[in-house]
């Protein structure tokens, strides 16, 4: 279709909606968000005449693609390194894409405008396109990847391990509680505006450096939905800001989602671009480069600030502690050693920093050996069985973290880690933002106002207490991390699949000393004794290190 | 003299991580382990689609994180009163040292539900494709043709006010029930299925939208507004357009889903594509409306239906609930039949106003009632007496 026809075509669909006059379309979802003054045009003008031919075009190119990575024996040419931790991302991806299909229905009895409707629609099956492409992804790395454990058992892993329990706040937190704070705050406005460009363009790249051009195939072509989906953000918040009485909710919401995303996203993508690649060219960007460049000027300086003169109040201190987390508090850093400490929880192997990793990492991160080189050569010492225990057992200097009971990552950065008593049970946060989120942003009332609409944080969001207890064999072998051999495990500290003894099985764990829930400990603690144990909890690291007295 | 630098570029590397290049636990196990397929082998749909929207009561350890204001989370299994086995099942409590574990795969029944059309993205975008290509060829096929020019002012009427005014019932059905319980269902497979059904009926509703575009430009006289007066105040398409607003206003999403494409979809929908304009347009020299009307047919018959009856049929033979749902699916029959017969019966005088006329109104209802009755029977469900008002 021609240009001219499809502005044509757009407004000859806007006749298609009605005011209903004898029932109301049900609703089903609450928001505290009011919408009585703006209307606002459908920002996308698709019709579906021209969409599903675009899209199905799109198709031919990425399954073209597919087919010449396999004919061209692309995983001969593919880093382990990288495609480990493509077991980690795709586990996680296809869930928040199709919980984003999910969300749109929450918008629209909410926003009443029927134009934008249509636009939420055609994100909808986007959606819907987007998690299944990406689980097509995951089946040929499954089927032509030298290791396929992990990748075959995905989305079991996915759903009881602590990493992918992470992830899935960057899609439950789509589709429950307030409809606009989760549907469109927290998903187009935060999530796919700011996050996408890390998650589906900055990633990308490394994937190609890494001998991965399917990735970029996949992905790039999913971004090109993206940017769609955040006219429909857009378009949303526009409406939102029309009402003053949505102001002190945009302020909570954005302060929200923006360090859940934070904490979420960089955590993920940043481990997975510093740490899962071989390209150590020392004038490729780093994430913190990246981060920079994508989100802190194309999302803060470009898309936030100009809309602070409609009256949207803009988290300034939460964007730039974001910046200090990543550059001064080395997050990605200390979240990577994380990751590699309980390596023998997940379902991916990650092999030791090389010296080469090493230059690389001081080049772009100066100080960082002292911090945490030192740590990442017990790693490579430990890495293959030989009488000791996994990492996690062994004395390196490191203090097992308290969870964070908000974002659930570990609280990492050991000065910030906060506590505080909430519905009977003392829960660590790991920064003050993580604190406000859960007692009080997600409450009833928030600032002395009603906010009946606002959901919940619930479930069991401290991994550890599950397994509080038990032998670290048992652990791994309940949440069927192990290979068709019934006892080598799927994680492994390193990639040599060549020598069977040096691979870990559940035999070696036996060995360990039980699983204990930090949470568990801390809440049996006495009044004194926690007060204690928090003072020298902040005292510690960088690097996990522990206090160990002045 | 010139020195050229290296560009600085990743070098490719000789990694040898192929599938085969070596063997060691697991290096064979090429397929996702954590569902059962419905037949002997994983297809291609499974693969895509099976597991990806968790559930508590089996691998999703830690439970749902995130909440309503009420507490709930995730996809409420009595977010409709129908029940597949397993589903009184509590969700695991989990605690100190409880472990992860849930009930063993799949739980519950609802999760033996498959598309039989195998619907995913490449299905759904192909399929698509195909439609609106072939539906655009016809009509510039027949604006080459100057055969708009043949239609008599009578048939040029009828399509302006009564084919525009089915737009409405596409649309509205597609966005506030179809794509709104894409939400509401138990599994990935129910919500993709229905989510697809969605964007048939939201395509349709354009792909008729922009044909009455079309006839704007290309028959002279044609008022491509005439559908809003006919959709708000026409009597004949009242009872139609309050069941489809009834349809929009149910909570239970399952009997949403059944009531349109068990019920409101055989004895109206049909009616009025099949056996009203498929059938009296040629007559009347259009041989485009059939074709852009029974896209939307083909839709829901060939593949909207036969999702709808697989989703049915395993709950009204549940090993558990059997009875139970076929109780609720015979009240949902009683209570949705009576007011779908009277919307059709509405529609009568449609069937008078073209110059050349349709098989009667009657017999026309007959054969929707006959077919309807069919799909009942498939269902195992009771053929209610309000077929016969």
């Amino acid at each position: 279709m021609s240009r001219q026809s499809v502005a044509k075509a757009h407004q000859k669909i806007q006749e298609l909606a009605w005011e209903p006059m004898y029932h109301q379309p049900v609703s089903q979802y609450g928001t505290d968000y009011t919408f009585r003054k703006a209307q606002k045009k459908d920002p996308l003008k698709q019709v579906l005449r021209s969409y599903f031919p675009m899209q199905e075009e799109k198709d031919h190119r990425v399954y073209g693609a597919s087919d010449g990575a396999i004919r061209g024996n692309m995983f001969r040419q593919v880093q382990e390194r990288w495609l480990e931790w493509q077991k980690l991302f795709l586990s996680i991806i296809p869930l928040p894409e199709i919980s984003a299909a999910r969300a749109m229905p929450l918008l629209f009895r909410n926003v009443p405008n029927p134009e934008l409707h249509n636009g939420q629609a055609i994100q909808m099956i986007d959606e819907v396109r987007h998690s299944t492409i990406q689980q097509n992804l995951k089946r040929l790395y499954m089927n032509n990847y030298i290791d396929p454990a992990g990748f075959n058992s995905s989305l079991r892993n996915f759903q009881n391990d602590y990493c992918g329990t992470i992830g899935r706040q960057f899609a439950e937190g789509f589709i429950t509680g307030d409809a606009i704070t989760a549907a469109s705050i927290y998903l187009t406005i935060v999530a796919e505006t700011a996050f996408t460009n890390t998650l589906f363009v900055a990633m990308p790249a490394e994937a190609a450096a890494n001998g991965d051009y399917l990735l970029p195939t996949v992905f790039h072509s999913v971004q090109s939905d993206e940017s769609r989906h955040i006219s429909n953000g857009y378009a949303t918040l526009l409406m939102a800001l029309a009402d003053e009485g949505n102001h002190q909710l945009l302020e909570r919401d954005l302060r929200y989602a923006w360090w859940n995303n934070h904490r979420v996203v960089d955590a993920a993508i940043g481990t997975f671009i510093e740490y899962g690649t071989k390209d150590r060219r020392k004038d490729r960007e780093s994430y913190a480069e990246m981060w920079r460049r994508w989100i802190y000027d194309d999302y803060y300086r470009s898309y936030l600030v100009p809309l602070e003169k409609y009256g949207l109040v803009i988290p300034h201190d939460l964007i730039e502690e974001a910046w200090n987390q990543i550059w001064h508090k080395g997050y990605v850093h200390e979240v990577a050693q994380f990751f590699a400490t309980g390596w023998l929880a997940n379902y991916w192997r990650i092999d030791p920093m090389t010296d080469k990793d090493f230059e690389w990492f001081e080049y772009k991160y100066p100080g960082w050996y002292d911090r945490y080189g030192k740590w990442w050569e017990q790693y490579n010492r430990l890495s293959t069985p030989n009488g000791h225990h996994p990492i996690v057992a062994e004395d390196v200097d490191y203090q097992y973290p308290h969870r964070c009971w908000t974002c659930m990552v570990p609280c990492l950065v050991r000065e910030d880690m906060v506590m505080a008593e909430v519905d009977g049970q003392w829960r660590t946060y790991c920064h003050e933002a993580c604190r406000w989120t859960d007692v009080e942003a997600f409450r009833p009332t928030f600032q002395g106002r009603n906010t009946p609409n606002m959901g919940q944080l619930i479930g069991a969001r401290e991994w550890e207490t599950l397994y509080h207890g038990w032998n670290w064999a048992d652990v791994v072998q309940d949440m069927g991390f192990v290979r068709d051999d019934g006892k080598t495990m799927v994680a492994q500290p390193h990639l040599n699949l060549d020598d069977p003894k040096k691979l870990w099985t559940l035999d070696h764990l036996r060995r360990m000393p039980n699983l204990q829930s930090p949470n568990v400990l801390l809440n049996q603690m006495t009044d004194e004794e926690r007060a204690k144990f928090h003072a020298d909890y902040i005292r510690g690291g960088p690097a996990g290190r522990p206090y160990r007295g002045e | 003299m010139t020195t050229a630098t290296e560009r600085s570029v990743p070098k490719p590397v000789f990694t040898d991580a192929e599938a085969g290049a070596k063997e060691f636990p697991d290096s064979k196990a090429r397929r996702f382990n954590y569902f059962t397929p419905q037949k002997r082998k994983q297809t291609h749909y499974e693969d895509v689609t099976v597991e990806v929207q968790p559930d508590p009561r089996h691998y999703l350890a830690q439970g749902w994180l995130y909440g309503f204001s009420d507490g709930k989370g995730g996809y409420p299994l009595d977010w409709t009163v129908l029940k597949a086995w397993g589903s009184d099942r509590p969700e695991p409590e989990r605690g100190p040292g409880t472990g992860g574990q849930g009930y063993e795969w799949p739980a519950h029944g609802w999760h033996e539900f498959r598309d039989p059309n195998e619907e995913w993205e490449l299905s759904l975008y192909r399929y698509n494709a195909n439609v609106v290509r072939q539906l655009q060829a016809n009509v510039d096929a027949a604006k080459q043709a100057k055969s708009f020019g043949q239609w008599n002012p009578n048939w040029v009427r009828f399509v302006q006010q009564n084919v525009g005014a089915w737009m409405h019932v596409d649309h509205g059905l597609g966005l506030y029930l179809f794509a709104n319980a894409n939400r509401r269902g138990p599994t990935n497979m129910h919500n993709t299925a229905i989510a697809v059904n969605s964007m048939h009926l939201i395509r349709a509703a354009q792909d008729l939208a922009l044909y009455q575009l079309t006839l704007s430009e290309e028959v002279e006289g044609f008022d491509g507004s005439a559908h809003l007066e006919t959709w708000n105040s026409d009597p004949a398409w009242q009872g139609v357009r309050e069941i489809a607003e009834r349809l929009t206003a149910t909570d239970d999403w399952a009997e949403a889903v059944f009531a349109a494409n068990v019920v409101f979809q055989p004895l109206v929908g049909e009616l009025f594509r099949s056996q009203l304009v498929m059938q009296v347009a040629p007559r009347n020299g259009d041989f485009v409306t059939p074709t852009v009307v029974g896209a939307e047919e083909f839709d829901f018959s060939e593949r909207d239906l036969r999702y709808t009856k697989a989703i049915f049929e395993l709950l009204s033979n549940d090993r558990e609930f059997a009875e139970h749902n076929s109780r609720i699916m015979n009240t949902w029959l009683a209570d949705w039949t009576g007011q779908a017969v009277a919307a059709a019966r509405a529609m009568q005088p449609l069937w008078s106003q073209p110059d050349a006329k349709p098989i009667r109104f009657e017999d026309a209802l007959d054969r929707v009632k006959s077919r309807f009755a069919g799909i009942v029977e498939e269902l195992s469900l009771d053929t209610p007496k309000e077929l016969e008002r």
